[in-house]
Order: structure tokens, then sequence, then C-alpha cells
């Protein structure tokens, strides 16, 4: 018998189920033992860069909205950099959390994110990613958080160029992670989690 | 800038295993078909993007943010139901704990009803519990809370579906690669082999790494049992080949 691999096992994922706001947006659901729900506010002053406003709707497999996810968004500050503790290069700006949380509207499903425009981050080889947004999508129905990127429709330069975008086989699958401008500053981003317009979700 | 400061501190996230983790199309749960993807998942290293996360400070906690028998309670009152005492550590999948991590829970009252708009199942309200609360990790990854065990609860699944008493958390770790979301179940009750939800987990192994074991020693007489449940994160890689030319 050759040793044994002594490490732990991941703990499994299990839904967030229907009522993930009394946990993570209590406040939302009438809940007020916090002072206000995590995640509401991206900006705590005034912040470097493009402001910008991202919505969106979650999209069942018969194209019905989910009323019931939760969308959570990471991303670094306009200049590239995160507030997070294990940033090494340089100090993010500090008027800005780099975190969002948004529960969908109980009624339309349309979930929103007051932010920024996030500046290039490097790829680990030095080559630079075009700017892009991290989301996480949990909901009643979905057994392991889904994770996929926010790109932006006004970037096609620095989207040609960036390492994820340029590896997908399915070029007609990219325009599933453009956000598409609505107007000034504002953009959409639909998720579709199953079917011909399904968005690309990540093993990352 | 300092040379630690231009040091990456470790490699990127070990990828999460997917023949363990639960798939998304799992029949048995009827939301999961509509609501899975069908398309395979797109597999890339992470980068800064997911090795980096939110920090939470401790000074974001209430002092009674970890106790859910007291924090929605009027003034001397308290939630009905039985008393226990939650606890654990947060781990890495290398075993160190994980300090800094919040944590949030959720959950049903003793009666298996939940305190939110969409919720309409008969059993009542306890005007003295909430049902949801939060801590964050020490320094060697612990944590620990008060709460009232949840009832089990029927849903609109199959016919006759009835969760078992459980315990919902989300957990933050040191990068987004390592955000999960799961449900914490009570060692001996019976429902477990009887839900679509724990069924949706591949292995007893698995439906044994979500169920907490009653802990007497850790128990305090005439107050409150206690549970344990440990919970383990995404481990990091080491550094090696990280910054070879072709960069996969």
């Amino acid at each position: 018998m050759v040793q044994k691999l002594d490490y732990l096992r991941e703990s499994p994922s299990q839904t967030a189920g229907p009522y993930v706001h009394i946990g993570c947006t209590p406040n939302f659901t009438g809940i007020d033992i916090y002072s206000g729900d995590l995640g509401t506010v991206m900006k705590t002053g005034p912040v470097q860069g493009k402001e910008i406003v991202i919505k969106g709707i979650v999209f069942d497999g018969t194209g019905t909205p989910l009323r019931d996810a939760m969308i959570e968004i990471w991303q670094p500050d306009a200049a590239g950099l995160f507030a997070s503790a294990n940033e090494t290069r340089g100090a993010a700006d500090p008027n800005f959390t780099g975190w969002g949380r948004s529960p969908g509207d109980m009624t339309t499903g349309e979930f929103t994110f007051d932010t920024v425009k996030p500046g290039a981050v490097p790829w680990a080889d030095g080559r630079t990613q075009a700017p892009h947004i991290t989301a996480w999508i949990v909901a009643r129905g979905i057994n392991i958080g889904l994770h996929t990127r926010i790109y932006f429709e006004d970037e096609a330069e620095a989207n040609a160029a960036d390492p994820i975008l340029s590896r997908i086989e399915h070029q007609n699958r990219i325009q599933t992670l453009l956000a598409k401008r609505e107007g000034d500053g504002v953009y959409r981003f639909d998720i579709h989690l199953q079917g011909p317009t399904e968005t690309i979700f990540f093993d990352i | 800038m300092s040379p630690a400061k231009t040091t990456p501190p470790s490699g990127g996230f070990i990828p999460r295993d997917r023949d363990w983790q639960p798939d998304a199309l799992t029949p048995g749960y009827k939301t999961s078909i509509k609501r899975s993807p069908q398309a395979a998942l797109l597999s890339f290293p992470s980068s800064l993007s997911e090795e980096t996360s939110p920090v939470f400070g401790h000074g974001l906690l209430g002092a009674l943010d970890s106790d859910l028998i007291h924090n929605y309670a009027q003034p001397g009152e308290s939630a009905i139901g039985p008393r226990i005492i939650v606890y654990g550590r947060v781990l890495d999948e290398m075993g160190r704990g994980v300090p800094g991590a919040l944590l949030e829970f959720w959950q049903a009252n003793a009666g298996g009803r939940y305190r939110h708009k969409k919720e309409s199942y008969l059993a009542a309200l306890d005007p003295n519990f909430g049902g949801c609360g939060r801590t964050i990790t020490a320094e060697d990854g612990s944590y620990e809370f008060r709460t009232i065990q949840p009832g089990p609860y029927p849903w609109p699944n199959g016919m006759n579906d009835w969760r078992p008493a459980h315990i919902h958390f989300s957990v933050f770790g040191h990068g987004f690669a390592q955000r999960l979301i799961t449900q914490m179940y009570f060692e001996g009750d019976p429902h477990i082999p009887l839900c679509p939800i724990v069924g949706i987990l591949k292995s007893q192994d698995a439906v044994d790494a979500l169920t907490a074991v009653l802990d007497m020693h850790r128990t305090v007489p005439m107050d409150s049992r206690a549970y344990k449940f440990d919970i383990v994160l995404r481990g990091r890689r080491q550094t090696y080949f990280e910054n070879r030319e072709d960069g996969m």
C-alpha cells in the first residue's frame, strides 16, 4: 500500500434555497437585526473612475425570470486593484469595496449593482485581462453556485486580447459574457441558466 | 514596493472536485431541471479575480449577531425550542484553519417555519425568533454560535417531501473561488436519507460531511446541547511554474 494523500475534501455544496434572503439580505425580507444588508453599498465615498450601473435578470430554461436568486459580484477598482487582504500590488481605492450582493426584485427578478467600471487585471503569465467583473449566482434549484464573468461590449480591443475570451472555442457564445450598453454608464447583463442563449459558466 | 509585496503568496486554487460536488441537473430535486446549465462549464485556472476576496472585519458584528436565541427576542424573552450551540472550524483542503472567514447562517424556527414573505407553511412564527446570524472565524479558524434546533418542514417537491432539520451556511474564505453555500444536518435525523436535496450528494461520505455530530463534552449542563460542524474550503497550490511562458 502506497502512502496516502491526506488532503481534506471540500465541503459539498447545497442549494441556497428559496429563503437565502433571511441569512444574506435579512432587511430585504423584513428582518432588521443588522443595521443594513451587506453588499448593498459598494461606494463608501467619492470613488475614482467611471461610475456605472449594471442591471440584469436571471432566466431559467423556460425563459421565466428567477425571483428568488441572489447575485454577488467581485471586482477591482478603476485602477485594477482589489480591496482584498491578499492584494499585493498596491492600495485599492479606499472608498470602493469591490463586492456587491443583490437579491432580484421579488416581482420582476431584476438585480442592480451601483459600481465603477473595473480596471484591467494581469493574467498569471503577465498578459492583461480585459476589464471584467466576477459574478456568482445562487438560488433555489441551483445545487452549486455558478461562476461567470461580466465583460463589456464597448471594450472590443481588450476583449479580443483577453486570455480567456480569446481561447473560447465557441466564439458565438462570447456575447453571453458581454454587458450591453443601455445608456451612459448603464449596462444590462442578463443571465440565462439554460438553453440556446445559455450564459457561459466557469469552473475556475 | 518591498520584495514581500512582489512575491505572490501562493499559487492558484486547487480545482474543484466535480466528481465529489453535486451535479447541476438532479431531477429528484425538481427545481434543478430548468435551472441547470446544459453546456459544459468552461475550465480555466484561477487568476487574481478569483484569488482575492472581500475582507469583513470583526467590527462588522453586533453583540448578539451569533446568538439567534436572543438577537430577535424582546427584552427578557428568548426563542422557543431546543437550545443548542453549533461550533467547529473552517479549514482549507490542507487542514489549515481559515481565519477571518465570514459565516452567515439562516434557518427555520423550532416548528419548521421561516420568517420570510414568501413562506406560507401553517406552523406558527415565533415572535422571538428571526432566524439569521453571522460570525467571523478566529485566528485558528474556529467559530461558534447559539440557536434553537430548527424543525423539519414540508415543501412542494414530491407529494410528501419533508426537509430534515437543517441550518444553511454561507461562507467567505480568502479567495472568491472559495465562495460556498451549504447546509448542515443533525446526526440521527431519519429524514436525511429521504430528502431529495440531500439526495443530490454522491456518496454517504458526502452526506456525512454535512452532518453535525452531537458533542456531549461541549454540551452545557442544564443549558444547551452542542453540535460540531467543520467546514472545508478549497486550498491553494504552491507557485511552481506559475510564470512559465505559455501561461497555461
